[in-house]
C-alpha cells in the first residue's frame, strides 16, 4: 500500500504530472473574482469564504480525471486490480494521493489567497480547519466519479456533472462553519456535520468506487 | 369562460408550460417506441426471409 | 408464481402489453379529469386564482421524488438479482422524473412570482428540487454515454445508490443552510383546516392521474428499451452469420 502511495506521489510530482496546477488555478480564480464583483472590501469580505471554498472545490475537480485515467491507458490499472491488495484499498490510496498532491497545497495556499479577498483574520484558522476536514471527502468523491467515467472517451465533462452535486453537502457545511465561527464563535454543529460526512465518505465510498472500477475493467 | 381575475397570466402560463412539457414527454415516448417497434419488425422480417 | 417472473422480457412484454391500455386510459381520464376539475375550482380568498396551480405543482413534485425512489429500488433489484427489465425500467423512468421535477420547478417559479414577489428563492424546498434535477441529469447523461448496456446499467445503478444518499444529505444540508418561504404543504397538514374538500378531491384525482401517467409512460419506455435491445441483439447475430 505504501509502495503504491509513494509511486502515485512520485508520478504526480514529476514533470508533466500536473502538480501545482491546481494551486495556480486557485490563484487565478481568486484574482478574477474581484474583477467580476468589484474590489470593494465590503463586497469581497462576505463572499470570501464561499469563493475560497468554491475555488478549492473547482481546483480539486480539475485534476480528478488523472486519478485513474493514466493508469487505465497504460494498463497498470488492470495490474492493480489483479494485485493482492483489494481494489477498495487501491481506490482509497489513490484518493489519498490525490488529496496530498491537490488538497494539501490548496489548504496551504488558502489563507494567502484569503488575504487577497480580505477574509477577516479571525476567519483564517476556521478556513484552514474547514478545508482540512472537508477536502478529503472531495478527493474521495472525486475518485468515485473518476472510477465511473474512467473508460469513457469524453468523460471529463460528465465527471463534473456527476461529482459536483455530490459536493453540495460538503460545500454547505464547510462555508457555514466559517460563517458561524465568525458570526457567533460557535461552529460546533457544522463542524460535526462536516466531519461526519467526510468520515462516512471515506469509509463507504471506496466500496462504490471499486464496484464501478470493476465494471469498467470487465 | 371562467374568470381568472388578475392572476390569469400566471395560471395560464403554469398550465401552458406543464401541458407543453407533459405532451412533449408523451410524444417522445410514443415516437421512440414506434420507431423501435418498426425497426424490430423490419429486422425480424429480414431474418425470416 | 412469483413477481420475479416479470423479469423475463418476453413475459414482461406480454403482461405490460395487456396492462398498458388500462394504464393509458386511466392516466388520460384521471390526469385530464383532475387538472380540468382543478382548473374549474373557485378562487381561494387569499391566493386568488393561483390556487389552481396546486393541481399541477403538488402531483408533479410528489412524482419527482417517488420516481427517484422507484429508480433506486429498480437499480437495487438489478444490482442484486441481475434482472435486465429492472435496469431498463430505471433507465426508462429517469427522463419522466426529470420532466416532473422541471414541471414542479416551473410551476413553482410562476406561482412564486405573484405570491412571494420573486421567481426564485433559495428556499430549502426549491433548492432541493434543483439539486434533484441535477441528479436526474447526471443519471441520464451517464446512461447516454456508456455504450455497453450492462456496464451502463451497473454504473448508473451504483450512481443511483450513492446519489440517493447524497440527495437526502443535501436535503438536510440545505435545510440547515437556509430557512425558507415555502409552506410546509404536505397533505397531512392540509387535510382539515388548511385545505377544504373542494380543493382536496381534485388534487387527489390529479395525483392519481400523474401516478397512472407515470405507470403508462414507464411501461411504454421500458418496452421501447426492450425492443431496442432485442434489435441490437438480432443485428449482432446477423453480423456474425
Amino acid at each position: 500500500m505504501l509502495a503504491l502511495l509513494t509511486r502515485d506521489l512520485r508520478l504526480a510530482t514529476r514533470a508533466g504530472g500536473g502538480f501545482g496546477l491546481g494551486v495556480a488555478f486557485f490563484l487565478i480564480l481568486c484574482t478574477l473574482v474581484p474583477f467580476g464583483v468589484g474590489a470593494d472590501t465590503s463586497a469581497l469580505r462576505p463572499i470570501a469564504p464561499g469563493i475560497l471554498w468554491l475555488g478549492a472545490l473547482l481546483a480539486c475537480l480539475l485534476s480528478l480525471d488523472r486519478i485513474f485515467a493514466l493508469d487505465h491507458e497504460d494498463g497498470s490499472l488492470d495490474l492493480l486490480a489483479t494485485a493482492p491488495l483489494p481494489l477498495e484499498g487501491t481506490v482509497a490510496i489513490k484518493a489519498l494521493a490525490h488529496w496530498i498532491t491537490t488538497g494539501l497545497p490548496l489548504i496551504a495556499a488558502a489563507p494567502l489567497f484569503g488575504l487577497l479577498l480580505h477574509l477577516p483574520a479571525e476567519a483564517m484558522p476556521w478556513l484552514v480547519i474547514s478545508l482540512l476536514i472537508g477536502t478529503p471527502a472531495l478527493s474521495m468523491l472525486g475518485a468515485f466519479g473518476a472510477a465511473i467515467t474512467v473508460g469513457l472517451r469524453r468523460g471529463g465533462l460528465l465527471l463534473s456533472l456527476l461529482v459536483l452535486p455530490l459536493y453540495i453537502p460538503t460545500l454547505i457545511f464547510g462555508t457555514e462553519l466559517i460563517r458561524r465561527a465568525v458570526a457567533s464563535g460557535d461552529p460546533t454543529t457544522p463542524l460535526v456535520f462536516l466531519a461526519g460526512i467526510t468520515a462516512g465518505v471515506v469509509a463507504l465510498i471506496p466500496f462504490a468506487a471499486a464496484a464501478a472500477l470493476r465494471v469498467n475493467l470487465r | 369562460m371562467i374568470d381568472l381575475g388578475k392572476y390569469a397570466g400566471t395560471v395560464l402560463a403554469a398550465y401552458g408550460i406543464s401541458v407543453l412539457l407533459l405532451v412533449g414527454l408523451v410524444w417522445h415516448s410514443i415516437a421512440a417506441n414506434t420507431r423501435a417497434r418498426r425497426a424490430l419488425e423490419k429486422q425480424e422480417g429480414r431474418k425470416d426471409a | 408464481m412469483s413477481i420475479w417472473e416479470y423479469a423475463n422480457p418476453v413475459k414482461f412484454m406480454r403482461t405490460s402489453g395487456a396492462i398498458l391500455p388500462f394504464a393509458v386510459a386511466g392516466a388520460v381520464v384521471c390526469t385530464v379529469g383532475g387538472v380540468v376539475w382543478g382548473f374549474l375550482t373557485p378562487d381561494d380568498f387569499r391566493q386568488g386564482s393561483t390556487v389552481k396551480i396546486v393541481f399541477l405543482h403538488v402531483p408533479a413534485a410528489m412524482m419527482a421524488i417517488n420516481i427517484w425512489v422507484m429508480m433506486l429500488v429498480a437499480s437495487l433489484i438489478w444490482l442484486i438479482r441481475r434482472h435486465h427489465v429492472s435496469a431498463l425500467a430505471a433507465k426508462a423512468a429517469a427522463p419522466i422524473g426529470a420532466v416532473m421535477t422541471l414541471i414542479a420547478l416551473a410551476t413553482g417559479a410562476i406561482w412564486g412570482q405573484p405570491m412571494w414577489g420573486t421567481w426564485w428563492e433559495w428556499d430549502p424546498r426549491l433548492t432541493s428540487f434543483l439539486i434533484l434535477l441535477l441528479f436526474y441529469l447526471g443519471y441520464i447523461a451517464l446512461w447516454a454515454s456508456v455504450e455497453d448496456v450492462d456496464s451502463a446499467a451497473d454504473l448508473t445503478g451504483v450512481l443511483c445508490l450513492v446519489g440517493s444518499v447524497f440527495a437526502l444529505l443535501s436535503r438536510y444540508a440545505v435545510l440547515f443552510w437556509n430557512q425558507g418561504l415555502h409552506q410546509g404543504a404536505s397533505l397531512s397538514v392540509q387535510s382539515g383546516e388548511r385545505m377544504s374538500a373542494i380543493y382536496r378531491y381534485p388534487l387527489y384525482l390529479s395525483m392519481l392521474g400523474f401516478l397512472l401517467l407515470f405507470v403508462a409512460l414507464v411501461l411504454i419506455r421500458t418496452r421501447t428499451e426492450i425492443r431496442r435491445r432485442r434489435l441490437a441483439a438480432l443485428q449482432a447475430r446477423e453480423m456474425r452469420a
